[in-house]
């Protein structure tokens, strides 16, 4: 039994977060977790997805290469090997964690939490020694989410040919075929990872578009990118009368008004993920959940228990590391009497790795449109930009939407070769509510993409200077 | 350069002030911050600071004469600097904000800017003094006419960010604010700025307009909490039967809908405790006012629904407590804050509550002493009064009137038994508490006080 300040049940992104800023603030504070620190998104998610998409993106430039007057010969891919290394990348920035909970003197408790009460906590290890710890100012719960299958249409994880994600990450070899269900930012980066490592990729989706939160431009330009690789992509799509053999699974599905028989070696379920709000003594301590199951929180990250606070994907959407690390800053201030600015939820910038990249903030063309609020839009395209062309990568374009009377940055869109690096020069305009002038008014080194930035957001000002 | 001096809005409501005491005679020299003189506002006796360094060249109020804000009331300059010009506008008040004065720029912001009391929701602004404070008389040109078109600019327009409202230039914005604010002919210094350092942002303007404020920055304000911050409360949107109900009660009694609850508490057990700890010591004593203000915020802590401020478009729930305390004075009543009340040891609350009465009948109270309550009680046990209902103070959704405790008969268990008694009286403000929410904040209430050692849990 051990005494502490803050005790965060969970080591992912928002509780090791928290954790740091809560120690740096001088608070006593424990982390519980069972498996490795670092959560879903260094084990299970973000990190080693992206060196898997490092690998596909290698894969598809060295096949260019000849263009470039630099000839590999025969490629070989193995996908094991981009595995292996995908797994030694997830267990270094674990270890990072770690280094940073010695060097900020945070106890790890490793094992199972349990709440006992709104602020003692018992700890379940792997050895079935079961341990009480008291934290005299706050629980912060960030137990993260885990992948779900969908079983109301037939298709139950069961971590052979039916799979998740984090199966996905630890597949020996790549399959012949596979089907993956669900468009979201998972579905199509492991669509961009298969087919580069030559499987037969078929992409489900239910909403018309795939990435449907995505600005429906990009959707069709990452849609459009897709099929020319032979992806085939069905929107729209009604999934039936699966059957899940030994080595194969099969369905129908029904898209643009034709209905198909599909059978692959593996299905691939990415539509969505769960937040973890079982075993933990929520109900015991009365702690109130929303309609969709999420635990309930206010701006300042307390539940409807005193004392007793949530962050990151287990206290609601957007399931985004980057938005439960900025929940864990703000708790940790909050519980150390800090009056932190509060979290501003309409400026999270959303990041899909695939080929091209997708990357965003704000508001989509068709939400100013729900919304009513009178826009101008500006877009430039990467086929007239000197730098894209330079590494041949012109597919994509900057879309930025201001709104019509004072040129705020309601929303911007990129889609296109390190999209998810550019896009933080609009996330810190629109953050700091900078309008489309300002963006403009800063100096755009030549030749780079950032320029398509500064063009878009003169063609939004109809004073576009390149195309 | 000149400094002049004015009649500074010395708490939120002052409208006028009496000049009690020079302290400094002409041709004293002074600097910066130095008390010049002695103000009565409406409320306490405050002194008024100079703004700048220099020489008190001329005093322009006489000892006991009152003046509006806004009025000149000296001139601080060196020593042969001619004043002439400036001490000719004396006598009538400063031009009001909104006309912003073209040749004067405020030169200190950063000053100003952290301690600044300006309001920013509607109901702080309410009664506000409409006159700049003291300002640092600079050369400057006038500032440039807002809009160089008739036409919104659009953004395509060339811009001067600087430009874009009266004298912004010293003025943390955001550009997206400067031109919302120039749109709306707001003067950035009479925004209060919420984002990172003060920074003005476009919720700050769209509070500042809906608020009606082109109120001026007032001077010399404390560094308060008065401003509730973020997050120490949200604000609900009022749904259409809260509409209804404001629209329809209002027409019906007046322009706060009350109504009242009155409950008799038993208080055997109050006195009990207090009987108990007095016996400790001299320094446990509290009286049974402290006992039922503490009671009263626990309560308030769970029912944020009567926590609240009606704001005429919405209602402002509050997540921290702010009891505001009634307290009669020799000049009338004046309601000091106990802040953070549910957080409070009861022998902060004791010594909160002795301290603060004490000073408001010394008129000694600090304007954020008497500002930003979130809910008020009333106490005139001492009067022998048995029962009596209290005004709601605005924009507070209610308030609680306390009356004399006494030892009563009362029937328990079929059985006639003497125990002390309390009745008190809730007014509701009906537009934000109907009366089930009141009875059932009540019950809390009526929980806490005959289960005292609820109290220290």
């Amino acid at each position: 039994m051990a005494s502490f300040d803050v005790i965060f049940l969970g080591g992912g992104p928002a509780g090791y977060v928290g954790a740091i800023r809560a120690a740096q603030l001088g608070l006593n504070t424990a982390v519980v977790e069972r498996e490795g620190l670092g959560g879903t998104c260094v084990l299970w998610g973000c990190i080693p997805a992206k060196a898997l998409l490092e690998a596909a993106s290698l894969a598809e430039k060295v096949k260019k290469g000849a263009d470039f007057g630099v000839a590999a010969g025969e490629v070989k891919l193995d996908y094991g090997v981009a595995m292996k290394r995908s797994r030694a990348v997830s267990n270094q920035n674990s270890k990072g964690v770690e280094f940073l909970f010695k060097k900020n003197k945070i106890t790890w408790i490793k094992g199972t939490a349990k709440l006992t009460g709104k602020n003692s906590v018992s700890v379940k290890s792997a050895d079935g020694k079961e341990e009480k710890h008291d934290a005299k100012k706050a629980v912060v719960i960030s137990t993260g989410s885990r992948v779900k299958g969908l079983p109301q249409i037939g298709l139950d994880l069961n971590k052979k040919n039916v799979i998740s994600s984090d199966e996905a990450l630890i597949l020996e070899k790549t399959p012949k075929s596979i089907v993956i269900v669900g468009a979201g930012a998972v579905g199509c980066e492991f669509a961009d990872v298969f087919a580069a490592f030559g499987a037969q990729v078929t992409l489900i989706e239910v909403m018309p578009n795939i990435l449907p939160v995505e600005d429906a431009d990009c959707s069709k330009e990452v849609e459009r990118a897709f099929k020319k690789r032979k992806i085939d992509v069905l929107t729209g799509a009604k999934i039936s009368n699966v059957k899940v053999a030994k080595d194969s699974v099969s369905m129908s599905v029904e898209a643009g008004g034709e209905k198909k028989e599909i059978k692959a070696d593996i299905v691939l379920v990415a539509a969505g993920r769960a937040p973890n709000i079982e075993e933990i003594g929520l109900k015991e301590q009365g702690v109130q959940l929303t309609d969709r199951g999420f635990i309930k929180i206010n701006e300042r990250m307390e539940t409807s228990v005193k004392g007793l606070y949530a962050i990151g994907d287990v206290a609601g959407p957007p399931m985004l590391a980057h938005k439960g690390e900025r929940e864990g800053v703000v708790v940790a201030e909050v519980i150390a009497g800090q009056h932190p600015h509060l979290f501003d939820y309409t400026n999270i910038p959303g990041a899909t790795y695939c080929h091209p990249e997708v990357a965003s903030v704000g508001l989509t063309e068709q939400q100013c449109k729900d919304k009513k609020i009178d826009y101008k839009v500006g877009k430039f395209p990467f086929s007239a930009n000197g730098r894209a062309r330079t590494s041949g990568e012109t597919e994509g374009f900057v879309k930025i939407i201001r709104g019509a009377k004072y040129g705020e940055i309601l929303g911007a869109h990129i889609v296109g070769a390190h999209a998810t690096e550019l896009i933080h020069e609009l996330v810190v305009a629109r953050t700091n509510e900078y309008t489309v002038e300002e963006v403009d008014l800063a100096i755009h080194a030549h030749p780079t993409l950032s320029e398509a930035v500064a063009e878009a957001s003169l063609d939004s000002l109809g004073k576009m200077i390149h195309a | 350069m000149a400094t002049k001096v004015f009649m500074e809005a010395l708490s939120p409501t002052m409208e006028e002030g009496r000049l009690v005491k020079w302290l400094k005679n002409e041709g004293d020299a002074v600097k910066s911050g130095e008390p010049l003189a002695e103000v009565e506002t409406d409320k306490a006796i405050m002194e008024l600071v100079a703004r700048g360094d220099g020489i008190l060249r001329k005093r322009l109020i006489n000892e006991g004469d009152t003046a509006p804000v806004g009025q000149l009331a000296g001139v601080i300059a060196t020593a042969d600097e001619n004043i002439d010009a400036l001490i000719a506008g004396a006598g009538a008040p400063a031009p009001a904000a909104g006309a912003p004065a073209p040749e004067k720029v405020v030169a200190n912001q950063q000053e100003t800017a952290g301690a600044s009391s300006v309001p920013r929701s509607a109901e702080e602004s309410q009664g506000e003094a409409s006159a700049p404070p003291q300002q640092k008389v600079a050369d400057v040109p006038p500032a440039a006419p807002a809009q160089p078109s008739a036409a919104p600019r659009a953004p395509g327009a060339p811009s001067a960010p600087a430009g874009a409202a009266p004298a912004a230039g010293d003025v943390r914005s955001s550009p997206l604010a400067r031109r919302l604010a120039t749109e709306r002919g707001l003067d950035l210094h009479s925004v209060q700025g919420s984002g990172p350092n003060g920074r003005i942002i476009k919720r700050d303007i769209e509070a500042a307009a809906a608020a009606g404020a082109a109120a001026p920055r007032a001077a010399a304000a404390p560094s308060a909490p008065a401003i509730p911050r973020e997050g120490d409360f949200h604000d609900e949107p009022l749904t259409q039967i809260r509409k209804t109900i404001a629209k329809r009660l209002g027409e019906s009694i007046g322009p706060i809908p009350t109504f009242y609850l009155t409950a008799e508490f038993d208080l055997t057990r109050v006195m009990e405790m207090r009987k108990a700890m007095t016996e400790l010591g001299d320094q446990f004593k509290v009286s049974v006012n402290d006992v039922l203000l503490k009671a009263t915020a626990i309560a308030l802590s769970q029912h944020p629904e009567v926590n609240a401020h009606w704001l005429g478009d919405k209602i402002r729930y509050h997540n921290r407590v702010h009891l505001g305390m009634a307290v009669a004075t020799d000049d009338g009543l004046i309601v000091p804050v106990i802040w953070d009340a549910d957080r409070k040891r009861m022998s902060d609350i004791s010594r909160d509550a002795k301290e603060l009465a004490k000073r408001a009948r010394e008129r000694k109270l600090k304007p954020e002493e008497f500002t930003g309550s979130t809910f008020s009680v009333s106490n005139l046990g001492m009067f022998g009064i048995d029962q009596f209902t209290a005004i709601i103070n605005p924009p507070e959704a209610g308030i609680l009137a306390i009356g004399t405790s006494e030892e009563k008969l009362v029937v328990v268990d079929g059985e006639p038994v003497v125990r002390s008694r309390v009745r008190i009286t809730m007014s509701c403000d009906h537009r934000v508490i109907d009366g089930a929410v009141g009875a059932k904040f009540l019950q809390t209430l009526r929980r806490l006080i005959e289960n005292p050692l609820m109290l220290v849990y």
